[in-house]
């Protein structure tokens, strides 16, 4: 059960500065362990989180899942079969009493960005009951065409604008996908550029302060660990349109486990990958895939859970694995 | 402008066709050249998210190749594009070019970023 890590974010904000929260934050061996002043932090499997209810909103509005870096393709000692633990994933949602009203793929679909690969991320997806998909690529998928091939098989249904970003409303949160993994320069890190952060000003200016925000990336939106590259060089623009939003939540993939920031009004978040995991920032010679133990592997994959609930201040955030 | 280093065509053909798994380029980027061999004195080796060494000093017309140990992919591309970047390079998978014009040459993975290195070319 510990390997469960999940926050329920209903309490009211206690007027925490950042400072306050950053001293709350602690690294552990398999994802952040995590305390916050206020807060409740539960444990619980996707199934029990379905079948009861307990501690989330009691008639939730919105569901939705997010999935990220699926690898398809990677087939190291780290994680042999990525295809087997993909589909586990997927059976999990396809599990749940309740299935989520969509699902968010936060980026690395593929391990080199083959079409075989994508082809069969696709033809594996289908059997999800969930079938609306919202994507954002990962510098994975955009490795040799700077991402036309992912543009043209996920985000024509969106009308994505520039290299891939896009935004949606449902049951009144407004969602934004974001792309930072194109167009990198040396030695920095993940980027958005001026073009994609011009597009996000004007597109939540007319919305109310009241409305709540749910920003998608690959690439960490905040400073994980620069030194591996997590992290993103031009985010702090990004995050300074959404400052009078009073709920903000932002989900990323990338480092392939679960670490959480809560500063102000914005929650960040990381989901596992469902195919391998990686070190805890700097617990490791360098990031990439991380060998552990056969029967740890599936402990240190898994999926992430949201759950909004109309008038309330924010939304809730849980991580489930696949063992 | 970059001196341009012609290779043998008939190479060319002849290592494509025992399939190696050799991503070339000539410098100057508008010919394609294969080495045959690694030459073992101008090999960039990628691991740990480095390449190493950082900094390698080569003789003009001298090949350099980069091998990734990673298992992830990485490229190597020219800051200021000054020479033809590799594609995605898998683990094991090497990247060879044959170095042009004297001068300094910033490279880094366009994967990951932070990952940076100069080749340094003299007469």
């Amino acid at each position: 059960m510990s390997d469960y890590i999940s926050h329920d974010h209903e309490q009211e904000h206690d007027g925490i500065d950042r400072r306050g929260f950053l001293k709350c934050m602690a690294w552990a061996g398999t994802g952040v362990l995590w305390t916050i002043s206020g807060g409740v932090v539960v444990s619980k499997t996707l199934a029990q989180i379905a079948k009861a209810g307990v501690s989330l909103p009691a008639a939730t509005d919105l569901s939705f899942l997010q999935i990220s870096d699926s690898h398809i393709g990677f087939n190291k000692e780290a994680n042999k079969d990525v295809t087997e633990t993909f589909k586990i994933a997927l059976d999990r949602i396809n599990a749940m009493p309740t299935p989520p009203s969509f699902l968010i793929h936060t980026g690395d679909i593929t391990q080199l960005s083959k079409p075989e690969e994508f082809d069969t991320f696709d033809q594996l997806v289908q059997s999800c009951r969930t079938k609306d998909v919202f994507y954002v690529p990962g510098e994975h998928d955009v490795l040799n065409d700077g991402g036309k091939m992912y543009r043209d098989r996920y985000l024509k249904k969106v009308e994505a604008k520039g290299s891939g970003w896009y935004s949606f409303n449902k049951n009144g949160v407004h969602f934004i996908g974001l792309v930072n993994v194109l167009d990198l320069q040396a030695g920095g890190l993940g980027q958005l550029g001026d073009d994609q952060l011009e597009w996000l000003e004007d597109d939540v200016k007319g919305l109310g302060a009241d409305t709540p925000i749910v920003v998608f990336a690959h690439i960490p939106l905040w400073a994980v660990y620069p030194q591996w590259g997590w992290g993103t060089s031009d985010s702090e623009r990004a995050l300074s349109y959404l400052k009078r939003f009073g709920s903000v939540t932002v989900l990323n993939g990338h480092i392939h486990q679960v670490l959480q920031k809560i500063e102000g009004n914005v929650t960040f978040h990381t989901a596992m990958s469902t195919a391998f995991p990686q070190a805890a920032p700097g617990a490791a010679a360098s990031p990439g895939p991380m060998k552990v133990p056969a029967e740890k592997l599936r402990s240190m994959l898994g999926l992430t859970s949201v759950q909004y609930k109309q008038g309330s201040s924010s939304l809730a955030v849980v991580d489930s694995n696949l063992s | 402008m970059m001196t341009f280093i012609r290779k043998n065509m008939k190479a060319i053909l002849l290592v494509s066709l025992v399939g190696l798994n050799f991503c070339v380029a000539a410098w100057g980027g508008d010919a394609a050249g294969v080495a045959t061999t690694t030459d073992k004195k101008n090999t960039i080796e990628i691991k740990d998210f480095a390449f190493n060494p950082p900094t390698l000093k080569v003789k003009a017309g001298e090949k350099i190749t980069w091998i990734n140990h990673d298992e992830e992919p990485h490229t190597v591309v020219s800051v200021g594009k000054k020479f033809q970047k590799s594609s995605a390079l898998d683990t094991d998978q090497e990247f060879t070019i044959t170095a042009g014009a004297p001068g300094a040459y910033e490279y880094f993975c366009s994967v990951h970023p932070k990952m940076t290195g100069t080749i340094v070319v003299e007469q």
